[in-house]
């Protein structure tokens, strides 16, 4: 996939506001572990799930950008290569203009300061044996050497006042189990939060919340990031949520990103096949809106063998033989806005013969 | 839709043994099951959804300390286990959210199938048992000769469908499915709910959907029970339910879940957290978070009660119970 297309398309509007991250021509392919007999059998060739297959975006600086899709979609993956927990197969990731690629070890350390990470499970990501005073404490013992143990306390209680564990005093001493699934995960947000990052990823942030509790985190997110000038990469399954928190929205599927563009161009007029379908599919809560659209047959392929051309080609209602079955579409500009584009042959207008009432239908 | 009903379930109390002492999860919950109909059953974590959906079919492990399980006339709470046994599995079959953890992983999935058959039918021969299979799992949308795989080959939204070929191999009358969709993905989960529809409408199952996904009940149940706190709060029919909503914790509820379809950016924020089952609130349980709670609502627990007169649309909610007295003093 050439950089040219997304770049260009992202162009116009990136002049606003300087970019924080820029992903290019990212992959990751992870390889198969297969038993002893199956590799003699394969003489060494190893198979690959092609996990992130040429991803390209930027995220500007004061910006919520949305990672959207289903299970398997390399979504995670992305989030993990942006802060490079996982070592990219090929592409670059530029945060604040620093190639992460290029930096030594040491480098790296200082540089993850300003980006932090949010999972799904705080439960998971806090050690049960550790106070949330000292939990939240940790980063800033490492990333900040200077300050002293006092200092250091008071920014705890702080970041705990901040994230609305009031009073803050009293959730200070507690353990993670002691508190509710909502207050652990607004934990896990104040440690991110202590080394001042600029940059958070959070992957699944709410997702394991009630809805109740859905709404109050969503509402803290949007609240810090404004408190504390913060940059989201935000990766979800959820499009209904995206809504609330996202300035701009990027689909996935299989690898890829098949639409990218502002939240509301996206959702009102969505271009890529696939987008419309998970679009439509999203459940809504009001029994007077039933879906009345078909839904594109089967589920997500295995990403080991994705299937030739677009990857969505062969559960796509519009795909046109010899067409989306051989090239592999590039993402561009469609729709008329200056930082909307997709990547669908019949959708950017490379093949300019299709049926335009098929794709209405 | 008819008013016959399949399932009467009433005064219904489900405990559970801890430490500090038995936890009341479902209290006295007064709930008739009509047949051909999808029941939305919904509340947030701990509310008891689960553990009344269990109940349903005497599941351990909550004990069930008072009320009466009236299942097509019979009282299962009055049956032997070997009666319970007839019942369960045959007429009455459960979905749970994680098909891996309910299908056996070296067993084949025709296995699973005959297995459930001859196992309710043991004079049905072996072969029989598999015909039933293949017709039920070619009427679900998947080809009868994949029969011979493991749960393994199949995707999620396959497996899900082998737990409802389960429920049903023997001609059930209910399924109840419990989170059935919350491990699929929104396409998957979309095509899942279209074949509950189907099977409403081309089978006449009944079916209760236990769901923290309002988007999902709105979408395909008829009617919709919510509870809280191990009490039923509201139970009305889908539109009634969203269009005049009476509950509070109901209302707060549907506002708080994201629509994509709505233009607004702003979510209603419900003050609190569920209550301790171990430690209620006194009156109604839902009072200290309640936006519109009045003098009565700390000191006496409102009765469950219809609000129209068509007793269709009831709540546990005194802002209503209130009206229906001062209308009986003028009156």
């Amino acid at each position: 996939m050439t950089d040219a297309a997304p770049q260009a398309a992202d162009q116009a509007a990136s002049d606003e506001r300087d970019v924080l991250v820029d992903v290019r021509g990212l992959r990751k392919w992870f390889p198969v572990q297969q038993g002893f007999i199956s590799n003699l059998m394969a003489r060494g060739k190893t198979d690959y799930v092609y996990a992130v297959d040429g991803v390209d975006f930027v995220i500007r600086r004061g910006e919520v950008l949305g990672l959207a899709g289903e299970s398997g979609s390399g979504k995670s993956t992305v989030g993990r290569l942006v802060l490079r927990l996982l070592e990219p197969t090929a592409g670059e990731v530029i945060i604040d203009g620093q190639d992460l690629g290029s930096l030594s070890k040491e480098q790296l350390r200082k540089t993850r300061k300003k980006m932090q990470v949010v999972f799904q499970d705080p439960l998971a990501s806090l050690n049960p044996r550790m106070r949330i005073g000292e939990a939240i404490e940790h980063p800033a013992k490492i990333h900040m050497p200077d300050l002293s143990k006092e200092q250091r306390t008071r920014l705890v209680l702080e970041m705990l006042e901040a994230v609305g564990m009031n009073p803050p005093d009293f959730f200070y001493d507690k353990y993670p189990h002691q508190v509710s699934g909502g207050q652990r995960q607004r934990i896990v947000i104040a440690r991110a939060l202590i080394t001042r990052p600029e940059l958070i990823v959070a992957d699944e942030p709410i997702a394991m919340a009630d809805v109740s509790v859905q709404s109050l985190l969503l509402d803290l997110m949007i609240h810090l990031r404004d408190e504390f000038d913060l940059t989201y990469l935000f990766i979800t399954h959820d499009l209904a949520t995206t809504k609330y928190i996202c300035d701009r929205i990027a689909i996935m599927y299989l690898g890829r990103i098949v639409e990218i563009g502002k939240l509301g161009e996206v959702f009102n007029s969505p271009q890529h096949p696939y987008t419309r379908a998970l679009l439509s599919a999203v459940p809504v809560p009001d029994p007077k809106h039933r879906r009345t659209e078909p839904l594109p047959r089967g589920e997500i392929p295995n990403p080991v063998n994705p299937p030739m051309g677009c990857h969505f080609h062969p559960r796509c209602p519009i795909a046109r033989d010899g067409v989306c079955n051989v090239d592999e579409p590039q993402l561009l500009p469609v729709g008329g806005g200056t930082d909307h584009a997709a990547a669908c042959h019949l959708r950017t207008g490379n093949y300019t013969s299709y049926d335009p009432d098929r794709l209405r239908a | 839709m008819s008013n016959d009903t399949l399932y009467a379930i009433k005064d219904l109390s489900v405990e559970y043994a801890t430490r500090q002492g038995n936890v009341r999860a479902v209290d006295a919950v007064d709930l008739d099951i009509r047949r051909g109909e999808i029941l939305g059953l919904v509340g947030e974590s701990g509310c008891g959804k689960s553990t009344l959906g269990k109940a349903l079919m005497r599941m351990p492990p909550g004990k069930v300390v008072s009320g009466e399980l009236l299942f097509d006339g019979t009282d299962l709470t009055k049956i032997s286990d070997k009666q319970l046994r007839q019942i369960r599995g045959a007429r009455i079959g459960m979905v749970f959210q994680d098909p891996m953890t309910s299908l056996n992983p070296i067993q084949k999935i025709v296995d699973h199938l005959t297995e459930t058959i001859r196992t309710h039918q043991p004079k049905r021969s072996e072969a029989d048992a598999r015909l039933r299979a293949e017709e039920i799992v070619d009427r679900l949308g998947i080809r009868a000769e994949r029969i011979d795989e493991y749960p393994h080959q199949f995707s999620g939204g396959m497996r899900q469908r082998i737990m409802i070929s389960l429920a049903l191999a023997l001609r059930g009358d209910l399924v109840i499915a419990d989170e059935p969709t919350t491990a699929l993905d929104v396409i998957v989960e979309a095509q899942f709910l279209d074949l509950l529809r189907d099977l409403k409408n081309e089978l006449g199952v009944t079916i209760v959907l236990i769901t923290h996904n309002i988007g999902v009940v709105a979408e395909i149940a008829d009617r919709v029970a919510v509870m809280y706190a191990g009490k039923l709060v509201e139970l009305a029919s889908v539109h009634d339910l969203f269009d005049s909503t009476k509950h509070p914790y109901s209302k707060g509820l549907l506002r708080s879940v994201p629509n994509i379809d709505l233009d607004g950016t702003d979510l209603y924020k419900m003050s609190g957290a569920p209550p301790n089952l171990l430690a209620l609130p006194s009156g109604c349980s839902f009072h200290p978070r309640c936006p519109e709670v009045m003098d009565i609502c700390s000191k006496v627990e409102p009765p469950f009660a219809p609000v129209e007169a068509d007793g269709n649309h009831a709540t546990a909610c005194w802002l209503y119970q209130e009206q229906s007295v001062s209308v009986e003093l003028r009156s």
